[in-house]
């Protein structure tokens, strides 16, 4: 299978302090691989480094055979990013924040990009909406609107239904497997929620203190450590040495 | 430099002004109120100062050019802000938006913006106090060219230091034109200043503008080697600014500002 992402010896470095220990992976093209840890454990600062947004101190990311240092905007076209954590501009409507990030993604046709995204993400009735003004469930749908502006071959998810009511998260899920089936597109998902997780994604990745310390199918996970589900694996590995597979 | 990049994120600030009305009573409403209380002081003392009695308005004139000045620098400041406050600071820079395109959509936002408060400024003066910045000619436009250029540099500099240093950095991008003002020798002519400060004050292109200036009003000469000095400090500051602005960009790659700054 093709690697559209690789990630090569990454290392992060804040004075003494190593967020990223060295970590290698890919994600392969139309796969979605899950990245789990506990709070601290060097998520955030590997999507940073992937998203360009934090330089590596050793190693490298290459983005459909791309080196992202190198060729900075040109990977930057390719890729896109959630997170409950960023908000677009609260005091724009959907449909101006969504016409700005087609114009700084520079995309051909907006109007019916922007026509696609709406009609796919439900979004018909809040085109003309305060973007502020909107529930977390409103919100969370346009930024995906937004996040899949450029029609990204790489998506990086960080808690993509975090504080969604169980309706609207089981909507975004199939909306992400279905569009991944369609687009065949690559999506790395951060996530505290494991049945999101397992629902998701093929292969998982556990990170703990900056390196990763197990990888694996849920399912192959679940059976290796002997658990009865995801979460009761993720409780383990947390909480014990590292289990270097 | 991509064009359509430039203009999308001009529309994402042109969007923001023009969807509030109070944001654009604010634009307007303080150039207007400073440059009457500025009229009314100016006009005492056009009658009580020997000084100034030949030219009335210069005061007010020199008013104006400082809240252009003022505005532009303030604004590129609260454009960058914008962005920090709405917690977009990171869906901006993960789009494929180079640093140069940045900067050169917030020097076209943020003249927009000092534009909007000024030009209705600017003409209150002729029907309150009679007087017209036009009486400057010509060189009017290369006073302030000159203070643009010294404004988007301020602008560019503390944007460099909100990257470097987070939204911590917020209280300095608010003083920052407070702090130069007394250098600026705007009101009065650079030999009021103690010596010391008469060596910091010459470093600025500011006081070459508000003495030539005052040399346009006053003596009714045009110095150019006040105007050729302004561009050159300003030149040689512009460049600094921007090379300040891409090390700190680099320094908050490395130092994770980036991503902190964002939520």
């Amino acid at each position: 299978m093709e690697n559209l992402v690789e990630v090569k010896n990454l290392e992060k470095k804040y004075g003494s302090k190593e967020a990223v220990k060295g970590i290698s992976f890919n994600i392969q093209k139309n796969e979605i691989l899950g990245l789990l840890g506990p709070n601290g454990s060097g998520k955030t600062t590997t999507i940073g480094m992937m998203l360009g947004l934090l330089k590596p101190t050793n190693g490298e990311i290459l983005i459909d055979g791309k080196k992202i240092e190198e060729n900075r905007i040109e990977t930057l076209k390719k890729i896109n990013f959630i997170s409950p954590y960023i908000e677009l501009p609260k005091k724009l409507t959907v449909k101006q924040n969504l016409i700005v990030y087609c114009k700084l993604y520079n995309v051909s046709n907006i109007k019916n990009r922007i026509e696609y995204l709406v009609g796919k993400l439900r979004l018909e009735d809040l085109l003309n909406r305060i973007t502020g003004e909107l529930s977390s469930g409103q919100k969370n749908r346009v930024s995906l609107a937004k996040a899949l502006i450029n029609n990204p071959t790489v998506l990086f998810l960080d808690e993509p239904t975090a504080s969604l009511d169980p309706e609207i998260g089981d909507f975004v899920r199939s909306f992400l497997e279905n569009y991944k089936k369609d687009k065949k597109i690559s999506i790395l998902l951060a996530s505290h929620n494991m049945s999101e997780v397992t629902r998701l994604c093929k292969t998982v990745l556990m990170m703990k203190d900056g390196i990763i310390i197990d990888k694996g199918c849920p399912n192959e996970l679940i059976q290796k450590h002997g658990r009865d589900n995801l979460e009761e694996v993720f409780l383990k590995l947390s909480r014990s040495k590292y289990e270097l597979s | 430099m991509n064009l359509v990049r430039i203009y999308g994120l001009f529309l994402r600030h042109f969007y923001l002004i023009t969807r509030s009305f109070p944001r654009i009573l604010d634009l307007i409403y303080w150039p207007s109120i400073q440059i009457t209380l500025w009229g009314f002081i100016s006009n005492f003392f056009s009658d009580h100062s020997t000084y100034y009695n030949n030219a009335v308005g210069v005061i007010l004139t020199c008013a104006i050019l400082y809240d252009f000045l003022f505005r532009t620098s303030i604004g590129f400041n609260m454009l960058f802000l914008e962005e920090i406050w709405s917690r977009n600071f990171t869906n901006l820079f993960i789009a494929p938006i180079k640093i140069g395109e940045i900067i050169t959509s917030l020097i076209i936002t943020a003249l927009i913006r000092a534009l909007i408060g000024l030009v209705p400024a600017i003409l209150l003066t002729s029907p309150l106090f009679g007087i017209s910045l036009l009486d400057l000619g010509l060189h009017l436009f290369f006073l302030f060219l000159s203070l643009y250029i010294f404004g988007i540099t301020l602008g560019i500099l503390v944007s460099a230091g909100l990257l470097r240093f987070g939204p911590s950095f917020e209280n300095i991008a608010w003083s920052t034109m407070f702090l130069l003002a007394p250098f600026g020798c705007i009101y009065y002519p650079v030999e009021i200043l103690p010596e010391f400060f008469q060596k910091i004050a010459y470093s600025l292109p500011l006081v070459y503008i508000f003495e030539e200036a005052r040399s346009i009003l006053i003596d009714q000469t045009v110095n150019y080697k006040n105007i050729i000095y302004a561009f050159y400090l300003n030149g040689i500051y512009l460049i600094l600014a921007i090379t300040l602005f891409y090390y700190s960009f680099g320094q908050a790659r490395k130092r994770g500002t980036l991503i902190n700054i964002g939520e």
